[in-house]
């Protein structure tokens, strides 16, 4: 390979700018060694603060955003929504929904297989709540810094339709088991071309890690990935498509067609567990929001570097600037919500077959072409937006391999040298000295953990 | 540390009780969905491991898999509401004979690791940190990091991964490619006779 080219100088600087990801683990560390909690307890406590905090992000965003579609979808048709309940605005609207729901009576069909039939909506909400876990709002604030986290979230993602489609079964409707089947053939097709718009900036960036994807894109609006070729640029308007699709939004609501089948998979549903669905479907699309602003919208990094500077100063300046980055990163991910309300209350629902077509015939070949196009711009190195040396971080590694094998073969040569000569090895010391002297030989498999070095960086 | 190994006997012991689930149902749509649940919690596992790639393979491909065999094998090829397989007494026995090999191979494969059979002293058991993949990936496009595992004569002939994952993705296509063609020409063969 010829990963020597690049200079080791670049890459060094880029990892030692990172800061240490704060994640789950630093809090237990914290609230053990500063404030003397058993470990246990510790642990438990750092776990409960993560989970709590994601869950809210489920809970209470549904409820937020639950009252924007009403409200959207009002003023889109012409009418005002909500306005009474709360004050100003209807804005408690979606507490008294829930209240309502709280109230009603759970209802289990009598044709139904009761067991599977009661835990579906658990495991739809269950998935959905799941690929949080590795989704970060700002720079480290995540709850599991998932190396690949881009595939973690896709894989669990993809879980949310086994619940629908337990759902469709298990209810013994067969308006539900259309639902479920229709939803089913849709995921599927559509996870392939989803797959292929989120390996692109996987690409560009050369990590699956989401945390170090948005850092990549730090600086101005100009250095988003979206921004990065015309191909990425085209390409996020398949990835939209294709996210809509999967999470089973309109114009792709086949499987809770009202005007077919009464109202698809959760036909039987009743109460909280019916709105279990719903938690789901919105934790979704925040979900695939979320993971379109930090693949092609710098996640937490603004459009202006505002707090760039606060970032690098440490204590409560860096916290000020994370806790910016991570509003920036809600209210970008908002703006996705908003415009996925606004496309289910514009366009028709798509028939199944229309549905299938749109993927099969134009998003796949579109996501491969632009997929080949993004590739071949960025082999070619052609003009871009974008100013970050991606390249660095990319082949650092490499180089990194390079300079131990260099390393590795100098010593070796040494060491050959000296049984054969057993004199004249100083001119032979020139070369096992390059760059780094702290990495002993000894421990050059360390070195090989891209991870370990970025921590201790 | 405690939650570690609390973890993993909580996992395996999913794993293993639904595993059992599977066995114990005739229910197909549930057997479907303890087989999901069992492979769900041998990702979480790897998770524990460390090795969030694997984990996250394991979700897609098994889980993802057992869905689609679940839709497209299952549901689509049922007669009734709800399919109950019966199994004959003959079955029952070969597939214990079978099972049972297959236990005591990987039983004896397992206790065979030595580490397990000798717990060292003062063994301190930490969580796991994540495994980067760049490794995969590198090993991937040809250049094998852990070459130096291997002795000496073996290493020129460690190749990157790409060709035998090509090979055996074209080998999936031929066989997707034969199935559409089979399911279709025999939906004509039905339609030309009437």
């Amino acid at each position: 390979m010829n990963a020597k080219r690049y200079s080791r100088s670049t890459s060094t600087k880029w990892i030692t700018r990172r800061r240490k990801p704060r994640t789950c683990r630093a809090v237990a560390d914290y609230l053990h060694y500063e404030l003397g909690i058993w470990i246990w307890a510790a642990n438990v406590l750092a776990a409960t603060v993560s989970c709590v905090l994601i869950l809210h992000v489920v809970a209470v965003g549904a409820l937020i955003f639950i009252w924007m579609e009403r409200k959207i979808s009002g003023r889109i048709q012409d009418r005002l929504g909500p306005t009474r309940v709360g004050g100003a605005y209807g804005w408690l609207q979606t507490l008294a929904d829930g209240i309502k729901l709280i109230a009603k009576e759970d209802v289990c069909p009598g044709k139904a297989d009761a067991l599977l039939f009661k835990l579906a909506p658990y495991i739809s909400f269950a998935a959905s709540f799941t690929a949080f876990l590795s989704l970060p709002f700002s720079d480290g604030w995540v709850a599991q810094n998932v190396n690949c986290g881009v595939f973690f979230v896709l894989a669990v993602l993809g879980l949310e339709v086994f619940g629908v489609i337990l759902a469709g079964y298990a209810s013994g409707s067969k308006w539900s088991l259309f639902g479920a089947m229709r939803e089913a053939a849709q995921v599927v097709s559509y996870e392939v071309p989803l797959g292929m718009c989120v390996v692109v900036p996987v690409v560009l960036c050369g990590t699956m890690n989401l945390v170090t994807i948005a850092n990549m894109q730090e600086g101005m609006f100009t250095n988003w990935l979206i921004f990065h070729d015309p191909f990425t640029f085209c390409l996020f308007w398949v990835y939209a498509t294709c996210a809509v699709a999967s999470v089973n939004r309109a114009p792709f609501d086949l499987a809770e067609a009202e005007s077919e089948l009464v109202a698809g998979f959760h036909t039987e549903y009743s109460g909280l567990r019916w709105s279990f669905f719903f938690m789901a479907e919105y934790g979704s699309m925040y979900l695939v929001s979320g993971l379109a602003v930090i693949l092609f919208f710098g996640g937490w990094h603004g459009p202006f570097p505002i707090f760039q500077g606060l970032a690098d100063m440490g204590g409560l300046a860096t916290y000020t600037a994370q806790l910016a980055g991570c509003i920036n990163f809600l209210l970008k991910a908002l703006v996705g919500i908003t415009v996925m309300i606004w496309i289910r209350w514009t366009l028709p629902r798509l028939r199944i077959d229309q549905v299938i077509t749109t993927c099969l015939k134009y998003c796949t070949p579109l996501a491969a072409f632009f997929f080949l196009g993004a590739i071949l711009w960025q082999i070619n190195d052609l003009p871009s937006l974008n100013t970050i040396d991606r390249a660095a971080i990319r082949e650092d590694w490499l180089a990194r391999e390079t300079q131990i094998e260099e390393r590795r073969e100098a010593i070796a040569q040494k060491a050959a040298d000296k049984a054969a000569k057993a004199k004249e090895n100083d001119g032979e010391e020139e070369p096992s000295g390059d760059g780094q002297g702290t990495a002993d030989p000894a421990d050059a498999a360390a070195v090989l953990n891209v991870e370990n070095v970025e921590v201790e960086g | 540390m405690i939650w570690h190994t609390f973890f993993f006997y909580l996992f395996s012991a999913i794993a293993c009780i639904f595993g059992a689930g599977v066995l114990f149902t005739n229910n197909v749509v549930r057997m479907a969905f303890y087989l999901v649940i069992s492979l769900g919690s041998t990702a979480g596992l790897f998770f524990l491991a460390g090795a969030e790639f694997v984990g996250a393979m394991q979700l897609m491909i098994y889980v993802g898999g057992t869905l689609v065999l679940l839709i497209f094998g299952v549901m689509l090829t049922a007669q009734e509401a709800f399919v109950s397989m019966r199994t004959r007494a003959g079955e029952v026995v070969v597939a214990l004979i079978l099972g049972a090999s297959l236990l005591a191979l990987l039983v004896d494969a397992a206790f065979r690791v030595e580490d397990w059979a000798v717990a060292p002293d003062n063994h301190v058991v930490e969580l796991a940190e994540s495994k980067t993949t760049t490794q995969i990936a590198a090993a991937f496009a040809g250049i094998r990091t852990d070459a130096d595992q291997y002795p000496e004569e073996l290493q020129g002939g460690l190749s990157g991964y790409l060709l035998p994952f090509v090979i055996v993705s074209i080998h999936l296509l031929v066989v997707l490619i034969g199935a559409a063609y089979m399911a279709r020409t025999k939906r004509r063969a039905d339609q030309a006779p009437a």
